[in-house]
């Protein structure tokens, strides 16, 4: 099964990459035009898409900091998958939040006019950083294994011997001192992380006009979801490309990462129920408007059947009662990084879908003056052509560097 | 002379409160406006003289007036509120920019830079009135084999000249907001909307000034503000 699904990647995420290019095509010519967001929905699939992106990538880093911080022997030939997959999601995540800009060629400001009294200005910095030190890390992690890599026929000893800038070191010292600059980057990381995506949950927290949005457990919540979803995609990727695929070795690890991400999905639905049951039972009913309308509403199905049938139920099951097959680990997981798109839209969305004011939405008519919102089909173009793009440096990455590669201490 | 005529118009006397208020350093300035619920009757006419004051394109709408129905039939009523921007002395939508492309200026009115706005929308999401909206660039005669002169006419937001093109310059991909017309103000004529109500429902000048015709009614026991709770102060008053 899992060879199945290493066969279907490669076409799947080449037709999403070519597809998705209409899109961004439209997105190009048309402006926003062609997207179904507009004054009242502001913000639509792509910043729910980058939330969900950006989740992936930061719960991937800080299971990275797993190998590299805490050294957790059984975790070590992940490492590498873990920081390539932060990677590829955080472009994509980037990519996404980008061309929902209205003025994207003015994305400098964000740098360069940053007014550090906004969570989205800090947000620019953060990612900045992490973004080099991701970079940095990466290199550091794969540069042993690259020097082992450089004599390698075709693309892949090429690209290795390119890569190493000419540190060809690879005696045990040089290795020794690359694992402790790594650990000094992974204990900057974890900070980092938890700055940069508890930052993302501030972004929506901190507005005070959105109750569904506003309160101190909105950064919490976004923290425990990427954990629960980076993992979940982290050891999709492990069970289906991973190191020493079909060996004890590599059950073991998913099987231990099955259990891990167990552990997160579980405590994040425990947040999910707090926020929700707090919500519902609200003395005051602003709040309980958007949760009714993500649990009773016209997306109801978004929420019970692809989010908590397809996405929890379903894979908890496989968790519990099949935890030692790869094979059912990788469904499980699979699912659950898949699903928890809804999870992000159904934070986005309904906490936009409330008239601030009664009889806004008859006020005046116009495109983007309504409080119902479906994304158009060349917003999910650009959505499927980002994550094609990640899946498909994704393969490249596996198949031209060496990403599941152990080299051998000499 | 019957006495109706000889009293003063409001128009005429609000003219003056913004003649001498111009006459003030722009810091001692706080324009604020007025508007009587009792007299609207919902015509939207201060909402379609801010549309063509402003050449606003499909999906921007500074003043819209919100209808609520009261009661059952038979005892039915309808309440009218026009909704401008609150211009709040606390606006939930300035901290947010992360280019500070939106600020609060002395007199009052909360500005955005087109020139500077990212277009990101995250102040859309934090204004509790709904008063800010976004420009996608849409035109009334899309997909027409024609586009109308008038489409591209500019508009002259903070006295400056705004014109729409094609090529999706400013203030397409911006957010946008009522301005209280400024630029009508530093010339000495009244926002659209207050001009061209029919009943008169509509106040507006410097409420630092004493002798305003605004500062009269805010005084009064039903001035009352939007979302007081949540602290933003705005700058717009009704009379309930």
């Amino acid at each position: 099964m899992t060879s199945i699904m290493r066969r279907l990647a490669w076409p799947l995420v080449s037709i999403g990459f070519l597809v998705g290019l209409v899109g961004l095509y439209q997105r190009a010519t048309d402006g926003h035009d062609m997207a179904n967001y507009g004054s009242y929905i502001p913000w639509g699939l792509w910043v729910a898409g980058y939330i969900y992106l950006i989740g992936l990538s930061a719960g991937a880093f800080l299971l990275s900091t797993l190998v590299y911080v805490f050294r957790v022997k059984r975790l070590q030939p992940i490492g590498k998958m873990a920081l390539l997959t932060a990677l590829v999601t955080l472009f994509a995540a980037i990519i996404l939040v980008w061309v929902d800009l209205g003025h994207p060629l003015r994305a400098w400001r964000l740098m360069f006019r940053t007014n550090f009294s906004s969570m989205m200005g800090w947000m620019a910095w953060l990612y900045t950083s992490y973004f080099v030190l991701l970079m940095t890390e990466f290199w550091f992690a794969m540069r042993a294994d690259m020097v082992a890599c450089r004599e390698d026929p075709g693309l892949r000893g090429r690209l290795c011997g390119f890569l190493t800038f000419g540190h060809n070191d690879d005696s045990a010292e040089a290795v020794e001192r690359d694992h402790r600059i790594l650990q000094i980057l992974g204990s900057i990381g974890v900070p980092l992380a938890i700055a940069f995506h508890g930052g993302v949950g501030a972004l929506f927290g901190v507005i005070g006009a959105r109750p569904f949005w506003h309160g101190g457990l909105t950064p919490i919540v976004f923290l425990v979801g990427a954990l629960a979803s980076g993992g979940a995609l982290l050891t999709f990727l492990t069970a289906v490309w991973g190191p020493g695929a079909g060996t004890p070795e590599h059950r073991r690890t998913v099987a231990l990462l099955g259990r891990m991400v167990l552990g997160l999905l579980a405590f994040d639905l425990l947040l999910e129920w707090a926020e929700f049951s707090t919500g519902l039972f609200s003395s005051v009913p602003a709040l309980t408007d958007s949760i009714e309308e993500v649990l009773f509403g016209r997306y109801w199905w978004a929420f019970w059947i692809v989010h908590i049938f397809i996405g929890t139920a379903i894979p908890i099951a496989l968790l519990l009662l099949r935890k030692s097959s790869v094979t059912a680990v990788a469904v499980a997981t699979g699912l659950i990084a898949a699903t928890f798109l809804t999870v992000r839209l159904n934070i986005v969305l309904p906490g936009l879908s409330v008239e601030e004011l009664e009889g806004l939405q008859s006020a005046f008519t116009g495109p983007g003056l309504t409080f119902e919102y479906l994304p158009s089909i060349g917003e999910w173009l650009v959505f499927f052509w980002a994550v094609s793009f990640a899946g498909l440096l994704f393969l490249l990455g596996t198949k031209l560097l060496p990403i599941t590669s152990e080299r051998k201490v000499a | 002379m019957p006495e109706l005529l000889q009293e003063q118009s409001v128009l005429v006397r609000m003219r003056g409160d913004v003649e001498r208020a111009l006459e003030k350093p722009v810091e001692d300035r706080r324009w604020a406006m007025v508007i009587d619920l009792r007299k609207c009757v919902g015509c939207h006419a201060c909402t379609v003289s801010c549309v063509a004051e402003n050449k606003l394109p499909p999906g921007v709408v500074y003043r819209p007036v919100l209808e609520t129905e009261i009661g059952t039939y038979p005892n039915v009523s309808r309440r009218f509120m026009p909704r401008p921007c609150m211009q709040c002395a606390e606006p939930p939508c300035v901290p947010v920019c992360p280019v500070g492309a939106t600020w609060k200026r002395d007199d009052g009115i909360v500005q955005i830079d087109y020139n500077q706005c990212i277009g990101c929308r995250y102040c859309i999401t934090a204004c509790p009135y709904s008063a800010r909206t976004f420009d996608s660039g849409h035109t009334y005669t899309e997909n027409q084999p024609e586009q109308m002169e008038y489409e591209l006419l500019p508009s002259f937001e903070y006295q400056k000249e705004w014109p729409r093109g094609d090529g999706g310059d400013s203030p397409i991909g911006n957010v946008r907001k009522c301005t209280f017309c400024l630029h009508r103000l530093e010339e000495g004529l009244l926002p659209a909307c207050v001009s061209t109500c029919i009943g008169m429902a509509n106040y507006f000048g410097d409420s630092s000034d004493p002798d305003a015709v605004v500062s009269d009614l805010i005084a009064e026991p039903n001035a009352i503000r939007l979302k007081e709770e949540m602290g933003t102060e705005p700058s717009v008053y009704y009379l309930a």
